[in-house]
């Protein structure tokens, strides 16, 4: 689905902020669920969806260690084999497999710094600031979240063409240098997270606009910033239409170099393309392993306005 | 989105939507009328826009311009490092009359429509099931958001294997209830249902946590007069739930009509060396693989062009009858 524009309605403040005074206490969640527990079937249900969800993770791991025959004849093998090691040989014999993690880590890394960045300025302008034009220029950040990519990939290939950059991935990384869901995603938390009189403290005080960022607001937005920079580096990871366009087997994200090896001159391997598969999405899970409770709290904490 | 309105009721500022105003702009701060009060005045008027200037300037340069230029390059005959030509709607008329570009616009809906309704739906009733108070509860959440760290890259090399006609899991699985073999990769349905279930496999668990999100929201009350008024569970779910969580459902639905709209990755990896033409028959050549395949593999840049702005106002039809229904219901529910 739309891969750069999720939509996220960010998290209010979770825990006690800056924001509440002491004894207030937000109301922790007024859902059905507060009450309610749930019976054996909604337990049946939620242990066949983990199940589901579960499963193509842990049989990768399977495929990944076996060997194309073992694959390619039924039934099925349920558990892992041994032959892994020599499979992620192959992968690195058949794609620069190296570089792609390194491009890929470059690429994500970037782009997930500078889009949070740049969205926490401009969605503290938008939540807290007052300026001429601002509800319409509102308007078209969350209105360039509907524009897909397609739109704008012939001229962009063009122009990587004219300077001599395809392939190199600095034409991956300077178009999604800031993204509208990022400054969507700041604003929103900020105008509930941030109170007014902080800044309005710190003007009295004669603090500069840019000291009020650095102690005011980078602080309070702080976990926020940690929520929407994982979300961001995850999409980037696996972004994969305009790399795919712009990249090529030569220079490659981890993601081209999948598509290469799922296709390609070679003779397909099957358990070596899933191989290549788990190497590709290790990272992410293992980072997802550590920090999974932050972020399904960063996407749950808050909620949607109505 | 409006703002919730949340109870003061120790006298704490509510949080609004829109900021109050900042400090009065004369006197207060400084000496009247010398050169720190002007310079503050500037500080103040001019930061927020240098705030929000690089998100423009970068639309400007990698949304706005190329989006416009794509429109243009719509309208001439060009390929990549030659000049352009003015042909007018030449390249429209030659997409209408094109076969393949019904196929891909059918294939494109029919895939949309498989691969986001039950995808929305289940993640409805999770979020339901996972705002229950459950043991383990966690868990459960972080498990079924897992799919969403995984690549379409990936996630589409491995339901190949699983989905593959002949030796893959699942007609094994269908074997044993009696399914003969399915095609999964030649047949036109479904190769659809395949490609749907791998979209639907990653985005599942995303959505429910967004609908989360939003049923943690709704107050506590509501369900308390339901239940006083002898309403059941389900009842409940049906009457407060779901109007309470209506915008978010909205949202939900134009967000994955855009994803859908330009799907990919999924259908190009699953046909591995067929991937570019959507199988031997363009059975599951979306828009966005039949653009790629006018502008990369042809190389016709101004047809490829044209697609993208049949995908733009197909967005914006889309977008458009979905307003109206959002107003109807508005207007329905009298607010």
């Amino acid at each position: 689905m739309a891969q750069i524009t999720q939509p996220i309605t960010p998290a209010g403040p979770r825990h006690s902020t800056p924001t509440q005074k002491p004894g207030r206490r937000r109301l922790r969640s007024g859902g059905a669920g507060k009450q309610q527990s749930g019976g054996p079937i909604a337990y049946a249900f939620l242990v066949i969806a983990t199940l589901i969800s579960l499963f193509p993770l842990y049989w990768t791991v399977v495929a990944a260690s076996r060997t194309g025959p073992e694959l390619d004849t039924p039934p099925t093998p349920l558990l892992p084999g041994s032959h892994l090691i020599e499979n992620l040989k192959i992968v690195w014999d058949q794609v620069d497999m190296t570089k792609a993690l390194i491009n890929s880590t470059i690429v994500a890394g970037f782009v997930a710094l500078s889009t949070v960045m740049f969205a926490t300025l401009a969605g503290f302008a938008f939540a807290k600031l007052e300026f001429r034009g601002r509800n319409a220029l509102l308007t078209v950040v969350v209105a360039t979240m509907t524009i897909p990519p397609q739109l704008t990939v012939i001229p962009l290939y063009q122009i990587i063409t004219d300077v001599g950059w395809v392939g190199h991935i600095q034409s991956v990384i300077l178009p999604s240098l800031v993204a509208a869901f990022g400054v969507f995603f700041m604003r929103q938390y900020l105008s509930e997270a941030l109170p007014i009189e902080l800044i309005e403290a710190a003007r009295v005080d004669g603090a500069h606009s840019l000291r009020i960022i650095w102690h005011v607001v980078f602080p309070i937005a702080r976990p926020a910033m940690a929520v929407l920079g994982m979300l961001i580096f995850v999409q980037s990871w696996n972004d994969f239409f305009w790399p795919f366009i712009a990249l090529n087997q030569q220079n490659p994200t981890v993601q081209v170099a999948l598509a290469g090896l799922g296709s390609g001159d070679h003779t397909i391997d099957h358990a070596v393309v899933v191989c290549g598969a788990l190497v590709a999405t290790l990272p992410l899970l293992l980072v997802f392993m550590v920090l999974g409770k932050q972020i399904v709290g960063g996407i749950t904490a808050g909620a949607v306005k109505n | 989105m409006a703002t919730s309105v949340r109870a003061t009721s120790d006298g704490s500022p509510p949080s609004s939507r829109t900021a109050r105003s900042s400090p009065r702009k004369s006197g207060g701060t400084g000496p009247p009328g010398g050169w720190r009060a002007k310079l503050y005045r500037l500080d103040t008027k001019a930061s927020p826009y240098a705030y929000v200037a690089p998100f423009f300037l970068c639309f400007a340069a990698f949304g706005l311009f190329p989006l416009i230029y794509t429109g243009w390059l719509s309208l001439n005959r060009v390929e990549l490092g030659t000049d352009a030509k003015w042909v007018g709607f030449h390249n429209y008329t030659q997409l209408w009359d094109n076969t393949f570009f019904w196929t891909a616009l059918r294939n494109t809906f029919t895939l949309g429509l498989i691969s986001t309704v039950p995808q929305l739906m289940m993640a409805l009733g999770l979020a339901h099931l996972l705002n229950y108070k459950l043991r383990g509860r966690g868990f459960f959440r972080v498990a079924i958001l897992a799919p969403y760290a995984t690549s379409i890259a990936a996630a589409t090399l491995v339901f190949v294997q699983l989905f593959n006609p002949d030796y893959g899991m699942i007609n094994q699985l269908l074997g044993h209830v009696g399914i003969g073999n399915v095609s999964w990769d030649s047949s036109k349905w479904p190769a659809q249902i395949a490609i749907s279930a791998i979209v639907t496999w990653r985005w599942t668990g995303y959505n429910a946590l967004i609908y989360l999100a939003a049923m943690q929201a709704v107050p506590m009350d509501l369900y308390e007069a339901a239940a006083l008024d002898g309403a059941s569970r389900f009842r409940q779910f049906i009457s407060v739930t779901i109007p309470s969580i209506r915008p978010t459902i909205f949202f939900t639905i134009i967000v994955s009509t855009i994803g859908a709209t330009q799907l990919f990755g999924e259908p190009l990896m699953f046909g591995g060396n067929l991937g570019v033409s959507g199988g031997t028959d363009h059975q599951y050549q979306t828009l966005s693989l039949y653009m790629y395949d006018k502008g990369w593999q042809i190389g016709e840049l101004g047809q490829a062009s044209a697609v993208a702005w049949v995908m733009l106002l197909i967005l914006l039809l889309i977008g458009a009858v979905q307003m109206l229904v959002v107003r109807s219901n508005r207007r329905k529910l009298g607010g």
